[in-house]
This record gives structure tokens, C-alpha cells and sequence, in this order.
């Protein structure tokens, strides 16, 4: 039996800025995650991730693993936990920018 | 120091020229990122996890006052302020737009500096002893080489597509502190049998997933004989290095491979070929580009208040006695500025801490600056009358930590706050461990010590050639951190031992914390250092530190 399929969002960075963005269900990319579309079904993540990845002005789209929560999904893994966060030694990037980070980062103050 | 004729000049112009109608083919979609990617990383353009990171090139670690200011502009006006210093002796901007690089490529142009070979798998940034020029213990300054290396490796057409990324690092002194063993090719000066300086060759070297110390493949090579040799290794491991898979590709495994004999028969027949091809015109490059590095013309005088000072002022003696280096000329001195205060970000200096150097390095250091791959600044000729006013503006500016070479001078790559590949921060753990050292005083009392933190395999931070290397692991979404000890950077270099398993972020500042309060509890006397106590011991007492003296026994 295949195993259980965990949910995705598609992941980038926007190709003049360089930030991390998500794709939302409106064909958007969107600096915060919570605005991400949740993809549930393995077939329609493939077809989402192939559409992410001909759109121009992105750059390194892929599927990551994330979890529904109220306020939209929230990163599995660490590292894309991070990219909702901006880096720990400086108060630079999504927080810096007024974004709620989401998923957990050890030490740091729990995001979503 | 060098500066560019007409030549480099129009070749880095050139090259921005053509970067900037690469990045408008990109953004109006004429060129897809597939083809854009390696374009970008020629000239030194990563994309990272919150933005771009530009790695800008900074020869053999020299830099000017007039270079050093522009890097503070380029901070100001492209990025937030700040600068980050890397263990290969670059400087990396972690925030800069893809439209503002061509912008920022001519402005490093303005003053002789580009990114040019500071990615892809190509000759890198030659690196050097950062206390080239200046050291009592050197036999003659390495830096005409490592330019004239630079120049010849700059868009070489034979080397442009090696099977991987190649780190030559030259050193003139019989004391290491470039890390040449460590090294696809370490060169460090020797003296030949008729007396004048030649260069031991090693080749093979590299730290990452397989780490291995460079084997010495010619142990005295006339200088003359140096480009063509070179281009000999790399000719033989163009042709001989492994395409088919990325994790062999480095010229360590093609050595290793093959053993050492059998590498050095194919250099040597390839560099019988090429030697008379040369016909000299290298060695007249050489003699032209060892003018511009003559040294400064030594001003006698005495020392002014510096002794008095020094008794009158604690923290200035403390200063004095850990960031300051016999200097060759009478009078002066080789001055360390740490970018390792207790808490700070190991090797960031923002915009106006860059100029206060370059400030200094006009006023009492010559004109000259030089970036260490230990991830500090250093100012090279220092007289010591103005030591107490080179202090002065550096405290005033939070750059007067006397901690060159100490526990709390820790190496530490950007790791995951920054970096794709990261597999787990290093930043925060640099950051606690200093800290930790320096408020509990463990820190003067242990004496030098070097702690070194990856956060992944690759191994940027140079974990494996720290008395103490830490390296951080993803193990099952949870970041790890696996210690290894013994690790020797310089002419007795040696690759650090595994200790056990792995401790999580919140254990590994208590783990170092034990490792350190072991040591002073079993050393000789206060001058046997950690490292040279591990070699004396062995790890397993410093694995009962670590893991309890139970976990010891049962190992």
C-alpha cells in the first residue's frame, strides 16, 4: 500500500527580490504562508507545482511539507520554518517585515 | 599593493557589461533560470533562503582603505547595513535585489574588486596568510604569487568547466595559518638547496563530507617552475577527476583514488610537456606584480605612551596581550581586530565599524587592510606609539575584543539562518558558546582555543581542523550538533576525531562548557594548550566530559 500522501505547498523565491514566496489557490505568490494554498491531493500537487514552475519572476518552486492550522498552512520542517521567519541573529526579513512566522524554530518564540 | 592596469580593468568592465544584459535577458524572460543559474554564479550571485547573497571576491585578504569603503557603501546603499566577512577571505551581502547587482558589480570595479570565480567549478579566490608581508617568521611575502596565480586562473580557458570547485591557498611562512593542508592545492614557501625560497606543493587537501589533509607532491619547486606545475595538476585532474558523481569529483578522491605516486607521474610528464611552452613570460609578470607589493617604507621612532599606557590600562594590556603579532619591522606590530565580541555574529562588521577600519588602516596602519579566513579584520602595520589611539577608535567603535585566538574567536559559517544547503544554525551556537566562555571567566583561564561550527557536511566553518569543531546535522527535523576534537589548522594539521553522538541545540553550550572545565582540570600546567592535551590524552577523557564517565567506560 503507498503511503499516506502529507499535505504541500508550493514554495519559491521571487526572482527580483529574492524573497520566499507561496502560491496561493488564486494563481498569487504570497510573501506569508498562512495565505498558501494547501495541497491535499498528490495529483493536484503535481499539477500545481508544474504551473508554479512556468510562471516568470519565480525561481526554485517545489512542494514542502505542511500542516492545516486556523490561520492557514504552517511549515513541517524546520527549514521552511525559517524562510517564514528570516534568519535568528538579526531582525531581518518576514518578521522584520511584519509577518507572523510560522512553524516552529527551536529557541525562537513560537510562530503559528 | 596591486592595482589594475588597463588589462584587468577593461576585462572586470567587460564582464559587468555582460552581466548586466544577462540579468535584463532574465528578467524580461529570454533567458529561463536553467540558463540564467550559472551565469549568476559566475559572478558570484547565489540565491539563499531569504534573498540573494553576492560574494564578493577579496584577493589573498588584501584590501585598501578606498576598497573598504566602498564595501561599506555597497552595504548602505544595496543592503541593510552590514557585511559578513567569510572563512575563504570574501565578503558576502546576504540582501541584495537581482536588479541592484550589475549596479553593485561596477561600483567593486570602481576601486579594483569583483566576484568573478567566487562560485562554480573553477580556480576560487586565492587565499593567504592574513599576516603575509607583515610576519616576523615569514621567508618573503606570497601575495605576488597568489596574484599572479589570479590572474592566470581569471577566465583560464582550460578551466573554466572542472569537475569541481578548486581552493588554492599560498602561505610564506613556516608557520601555517592559511590552512594549506586543507587545501586541492596548498603552497607554502620553503627554502630550496641553493638557499632561495621554493614552494612545497600539496595536493589533494579538503575538508567537507570526505575530509583529507593535502599530500605533498613536490617538496621544493623553483619558483620558475611554479604556473606550469600548476597548470600540470590541473590538467591531469581535469581529465582524471570523477564527472559522474559530485560527491567524488574533488581532486582529494581523484589522488586518493589513484595514490599519490601515480598522480605525481601524470603531473610530471604533463609538466615536462608544458615547461618549455611558457618561455618566461610568467616569471616577467611575476618580477612586475612583486614591485607593487614592496613593502612600506618603515618609520623609525619610539614608543611612545604605548608602555605607560599599557600599565595604566587593564583592558588595554588585555588587548595587547591577545590581538597583537611580532611584526618584521623594529617598532611595529601585526594588529587582529575581532569581529567575535561575546554575542555578535562571527565575522559581520556593519557599515560604519568598516570604515573606522579603513580610517585606521590610513592613519597609523600604511593603507593597507587584510580579511582572515578566521573571520576577522587585520591591520597589518601597526606602530606601536599608536597602539593606544588604534584601540581607542576601535573600542569606540565595538571592535576592541581581546579575545584573537581565544575560545570566543569562533569560526562559524552562516548556516541555516542564511544558507540553502545548512542543514542546522550555526550562528546561535557560536553565539551562545562565546558567551558562555566569557561570562563564566573559563575563557582567559583555558587560554587559545580553537572552536570551529558548520552547519552542514560542507563544512564552510571548518569543523574538522578545530581543537573543538562542532558540526550541525538535521536528524529527524531536529538539529543536531556532532563534536569532533583534535582538529590542528596549521603546519601540523590534523583532522578532529568524532566523539559520540550528537547533543541537541539546547545541550551543546553545557557540552562545551564540560569539555573545557575537563581540560583545565587534567592539563600539565597552564602552558600545555586543549589542543596539545587531547594529543597527549586521547579522547576518551574528553569523551567522559562529554557523555559522563560511565558512557566513557562503556565505549
Amino acid at each position: 500500500m503507498s503511503r499516506r500522501f502529507v499535505p504541500k505547498v508550493v514554495s519559491a523565491n521571487d526572482l527580483l527580490e529574492g524573497h520566499a514566496v507561496w502560491l496561493t489557490e488564486d494563481d498569487r505568490w504570497s510573501p506569508d504562508m498562512g495565505e498558501a494554498e494547501l495541497l491535499e491531493d498528490e495529483a493536484h500537487a503535481q499539477i500545481r507545482l508544474l504551473f508554479a514552475r512556468a510562471q516568470p519572476h519565480i525561481v526554485g518552486a517545489d512542494l514542502v511539507d505542511a500542516a492545516p492550522s486556523p490561520t492557514g498552512p504552517v511549515p513541517l520542517h524546520f527549514r521552511e520554518a525559517f524562510r517564514t521567519h528570516g534568519p535568528t541573529n538579526y531582525h531581518h526579513g518576514k518578521r522584520a517585515e511584519g509577518l507572523t512566522p510560522r512553524g516552529r524554530i527551536p529557541g525562537a518564540q513560537d510562530g503559528v | 599593493m596591486y592595482s589594475y592596469d588597463a588589462f584587468d580593468e577593461a576585462f572586470v568592465r567587460d564582464r559587468v557589461r555582460q552581466f548586466r544584459a544577462q540579468v535584463e535577458r532574465r528578467i524580461d524572460g529570454s533567458l529561463t533560470e536553467e540558463e540564467f543559474r550559472p551565469l549568476r554564479l559566475m559572478n558570484g550571485l547565489y540565491l539563499q533562503l531569504h534573498a540573494y547573497m553576492l560574494r564578493v571576491a577579496i584577493p589573498y585578504g588584501t584590501l585598501s582603505p578606498a576598497q573598504m569603503r566602498q564595501l561599506a557603501m555597497i552595504a548602505e546603499r544595496w543592503d541593510r547595513g552590514y557585511g559578513h566577512f567569510t572563512t575563504r577571505q570574501n565578503i558576502q551581502f546576504n540582501w541584495p535585489r537581482l536588479r541592484d547587482v550589475p549596479d553593485i558589480l561596477d561600483a567593486l570595479a570602481d576601486v579594483g574588486m569583483h566576484a568573478i570565480q567566487t562560485s562554480g567549478n573553477c580556480v576560487r579566490n586565492v587565499t593567504a596568510d592574513h599576516f603575509a608581508g607583515a610576519a616576523a617568521d615569514e621567508i618573503a611575502d606570497p601575495r605576488p604569487v597568489a596574484e599572479l596565480i589570479r590572474q592566470w586562473s581569471t577566465d583560464h580557458p582550460e578551466f573554466q568547466f572542472l569537475p569541481r570547485k578548486f581552493k588554492i591557498a599560498v602561505s610564506g611562512s613556516p608557520r601555517d595559518r592559511a590552512v594549506t593542508r586543507a587545501h586541492d592545492i596548498g603552497l607554502r614557501m620553503v627554502r630550496g638547496a641553493d638557499g632561495e625560497p621554493a614552494w612545497e606543493v600539496s595536493v589533494g587537501g579538503g575538508l567537507g563530507r570526505t575530509p583529507m589533509l593535502g599530500q605533498v607532491i613536490r617538496p621544493a619547486l623553483p619558483e620558475a617552475d611554479l604556473l606550469p606545475y600548476l597548470e600540470a595538476i590541473l590538467g591531469v585532474y581535469n581529465l582524471r577527476g570523477r564527472r559522474d558523481n559530485k560527491y567524488k569529483a574533488r581532486i582529494k578522491i581523484t589522488v586518493f583514488e589513484g595514490g599519490l605516486e601515480a598522480f605525481r607521474n601524470a603531473v610530471e610528464e604533463r609538466f615536462a610537456q608544458l615547461r618549455g611552452e611558457w618561455g618566461g613570460a610568467d616569471r616577467a609578470m611575476l618580477e612586475r606584480i612583486r614591485a607593487m607589493f614592496a613593502p612600506p617604507a618603515w618609520k623609525e621612532r619610539d614608543d611612545g605612551d604605548y608602555l605607560a599606557f599599557r600599565a595604566a590600562s587593564p583592558a588595554f594590556r588585555s588587548w595587547t596581550d591577545t590581538n597583537l603579532h611580532p611584526h618584521r619591522a623594529p617598532g611595529h606590530v601585526i594588529v587582529t581586530v575581532s569581529l567575535k565580541a561575546p554575542g555578535a555574529t562571527p565575522g559581520d562588521a556593519t557599515a560604519a565599524q568598516m570604515r573606522t577600519l579603513a580610517d585606521l588602516a590610513e592613519r597609523h596602519g600604511y593603507g593597507e587592510l587584510r580579511v582572515s579566513h578566521e573571520q576577522n579584520i587585520i591591520l597589518p602595520h601597526v606602530h606601536r606609539a599608536d597602539l593606544p589611539a588604534v584601540w581607542r577608535a576601535l573600542r569606540e567603535a565595538g571592535l576592541a575584543t581581546a579575545n584573537a585566538g581565544l575560545a570566543s574567536d569562533i569560526i562559524a559559517c552562516p548556516g541555516m539562518d542564511y544558507c540553502a544547503l545548512a542543514t542546522a544554525r550555526s550562528i546561535p551556537i557560536a553565539q551562545g558558546i562565546a558567551r558562555r566562555l566569557v561570562e563564566s571567566g573559563l575563557e582567559r583561564e583555558t587560554g587559545p582555543l580553537g572552536i570551529r561550527i558548520s552547519g552542514c557536511i560542507n563544512a564552510c566553518g571548518h569543523h574538522h581542523v578545530g581543537a573543538i569543531g562542532i558540526l550541525g546535522l538535521d536528524r529527524g527535523g531536529v538539529e543536531t550538533y556532532q563534536i569532533t576534537l583534535g582538529g590542528d589548522p596549521t603546519e601540523t594539521a590534523a583532522i578532529g576525531e568524532k566523539t559520540g553522538p550528537g547533543f541537541a541545540a539546547d545541550e551543546v553550550v553545557d557540552a562545551v562548557e564540560r569539555l573545557v572545565r575537563g581540560y583545565l582540570t587534567v592539563r600539565r600546567d597552564a602552558q600545555e594548550s586543549f589542543l596539545h592535551c587531547v594529543r597527549r590524552l586521547g579522547l576518551e577523557p574528553f569523551r567522559g566530559f562529554l557523555y559522563g564517565a560511565e558512557a566513557a567506560d562503556a565505549a
